[in-house]
């Protein structure tokens, strides 16, 4: 029975870590990442990794210490970005993220809660949390990371996926609408919306802190590049990628109806909605607690 | 001292007493009758005592803003009924796997589907206990009258907080709805959370399969990582090895299974002599104990087991029971749930009758199991 003297999984990745040395310019970042997981389970060229290098040097930017950082994910690819980061990590079920995030966010509102999912799992499975967590205002930094496509599961039809696109359970193209997701938080009642792609680093980077500044509900639309995605629908990888490069317009005060990613179009990026004025759900429920106390 | 102070209270308010009383400080919940006057009370007055009240947009949320509040440090309470509590099974199966304490109350009504939502039933005894996925355990608790819910709840809250695990509290629209005195303890001890002494106290892990491992309060520096996949004693997911996961499937289930001498409760009456016995459970115990006296007044000899504790399990007083009785009758708010566990327990040494009834609100009245354990008995 030789599998039985197989390593663990467990030990493999520890034994394989040894062979992981981040570059020196990572150095600021490395005490946020468990190193000894690497490398990721993402595929080569997946946009997931510069993405958690992005979010690791927000956490370093944000002189808010590690451990008043949490973050939620859901499940699929991006699913993994919390077990990635050495900070407090939750890996949920399949489309709770912003609950789970939310029960934190009340229990411990001293926190800066994150909540760092795919498409598939805020937008789809989990839309309707999705939906009441921005009306309530809650303070959850919200980053959707938008591949347009379910790409661990195969490649299935997304709530994301664009008009005509293929997929595995949209093989003569897809016949769906996809949502506008700008629009869609901000008619939510979202405090900050914005969208940017994995290569966008810097704009990506102040977004987040931005995220972490305002006290109400985030939300940050993450373009990013999947394999599964460029294969599904005949495009070089090389091609997608260049296509989230070329194909992008930066316009900060797009009107939201024009942010709908359609084929042939440009991608418009930008902090879009930027609003202080809403009181966020976890201070009003203090206050009131306060009022009825006396304090 | 504890004092203990009188109210007039139905099951339902008595549950939302216990758990204040408990020290719950965060209510989660979604409006469904007939459990919705837990959440009415917990609304009003957890806020006043400094805790957290929160309406969720489905049940779904409500079981994972309860976990999420429950790694935040909170003692968390959610309640529902049948419909509801088939949309937090995966969120249960999650909490067993990342053990997280928590305490759920069903009040159970007639479905399946929608069925009846204001009458009572007892049918989701088998779904509190087998209701997720996979090899899973959770305790379950059944009180049968408002005093006993308060006590229940309180058992369930030490409980979940000692062995990190959700706990079932199974009450029925009767229990729910019915008003009585009842006496509420000014103050009880629910045991404190561990945290990991040191890093060799890992969060997922622990030497004696009886004892939950320490708990890492979040936003202190833990860097815990929790995650519903297999996982190691660090939380490190392993989702290929079969050692990984047979280990932790084991321990979780040893850790309520060989606790059982504290976790499992009944009631007995009568059982020494009985030539008639009853096994049951919630508010049909009340019928039983009704008709056993009555069937005692006329002279035969009835006697009856009734379950506090639903699960884990110990058959030995239904064995008892069944020792000396001609036959056994599990009287039921369903087509018979419970009597599976009788014949799991008796076999064929006594004769076991299913008496199952459920709709409308009709409940089993005494007079029926008399007329029942009479006939039964040829008397």
């Amino acid at each position: 029975m030789e599998f039985l003297n197989t390593k663990t999984y467990e030990e493999e990745s520890i034994a394989m870590s040894k062979r992981v040395e981040l570059p020196p310019i990572y150095k600021d970042i490395e005490p946020l990442l468990r190193t000894e997981r690497f490398p990721t389970i993402w595929c080569p060229a997946c946009g997931l990794g510069l993405l958690l290098k992005t979010f690791a040097k927000a956490i370093v930017k944000s002189e808010i210490p590690p451990e008043k950082h949490v973050v939620v994910s859901g499940i699929g690819c991006a699913g993994r970005i919390a077990g990635y980061l050495r900070i407090d990590g939750y890996h949920v079920t399949h489309g709770r993220a912003i609950p789970f995030a939310t029960g934190i966010k009340l229990a411990k509102p001293e926190l800066e809660v994150s909540v760092i999912s795919g498409d598939g799992d805020i937008l789809s499975i989990g839309g309707n949390h999705f939906i009441h967590a921005a009306r309530r205002n809650i303070d959850l930094n919200v980053i959707i990371i938008n591949n347009f496509i379910y790409g661990m599961t195969g490649g299935q039809l997304g709530s994301t996926t664009p008009k005509g696109a293929k997929t595995m359970t949209s093989p003569y193209g897809n016949l769906e609408e996809p949502f506008n997701v700008p629009l869609l938080a901000y008619a939510c009642g979202a405090s900050f919306v914005a969208r940017w792609t994995v290569f966008h680093d810097t704009q990506l980077l102040n977004a987040i802190l931005k995220a972490f500044e305002i006290k109400g509900f985030s939300v940050i639309e993450v373009l990013s590049p999947c394999t599964i995605f460029a294969e599904r629908n005949n495009l070089k990888m090389l091609e997608l990628i260049k296509m989230l490069r070329t194909r992008t317009r930066v316009k900060h005060d797009a009107p939201l109806e024009e942010l709908m990613i359609e084929p042939d179009k440009p991608i418009i990026l930008g902090n879009f909605i930027e609003r202080r004025e809403k009181p966020s759900f976890e201070r009003s429920t203090l206050d009131i607690i306060k009022k009825l106390r006396g304090e | 001292m504890i004092n203990l102070r009188r109210a007039f209270l139905t099951g339902n308010e008595a549950i939302a007493e216990g758990a204040l009383v408990a020290g719950c400080n965060f209510y989660v919940g979604y409006p469904i009758t007939p459990s919705s006057e837990i959440m009415h009370y917990m609304a009003r007055e957890l806020p006043k005592r400094g805790g957290v009240f929160f309406q969720a947009e489905d049940e779904i949320a409500t079981i994972n803003i309860a976990i999420g509040a429950s790694w935040g440090g909170a003692r968390v309470m959610t309640a529902t009924s049948g419909p509801g509590f088939s949309l937090m099974q995966e969120g249960i199966g999650y909490a067993i796997m990342t053990e997280t304490p928590l305490v759920i109350v069903n009040v159970m009504r007639v479905g399946p589907a929608t069925g009846q939502a204001t009458k009572s039933a007892q049918g989701d005894l088998m779904q509190a206990r087998w209701g997720r996925h996979g090899d899973q355990v959770a305790p379950v608790l059944a009180p049968e009258s408002p005093q006993e819910c308060i006590e229940l709840v309180i058992k369930a809250f030490a409980i979940s907080e000692e062995l990190r695990v959700p706990v079932i509290v199974l009450i029925d629209e009767f229990i729910a709805h019915m008003r009585e005195v009842v006496e509420i303890p000014s103050e009880v001890r629910i045991p404190i959370r561990r945290r990991p002494k040191d890093p060799s106290e890992t969060p997922f892990g622990s030497p004696d399969p009886r004892v939950a491992p320490p708990m890492p309060p979040l936003g202190e520096g833990y860097y815990v990582l929790v995650t519903g996949s297999t996982h190691n004693e660090l939380g490190y997911r392993d989702t290929r090895s079969f050692e990984t996961h047979f280990k932790l499937a084991k321990r979780l289930w040893n850790k309520v299974w060989l606790n059982i001498d504290k976790l499992f409760e009944y009631e007995a009456w009568g059982i020494e002599d009985s030539e008639i016995g009853f096994v049951t459970f919630g508010s049909t115990s009340r019928s039983v104990r009704r008709a056993c006296k009555l069937l005692r007044s006329k002279g035969i000899k009835a006697g009856y087991v009734r379950l506090k504790t639903l699960w884990p399990l110990k058959l030995d007083p239904i064995v008892e029971l069944s020792e000396k009785s001609r036959a056994v009758i599990v009287p039921e708010l369903s087509l018979g749930q419970l009597v599976l566990d009788v014949e799991r327990g008796i076999g064929d040494s006594a004769k076991i009758i299913s008496y199952g009834k459920v709709g409308g609100g009709e409940p089993i009245y005494p007079s029926e199991l008399v007329k029942l354990a009479s006939k039964v008995l040829g008397k």
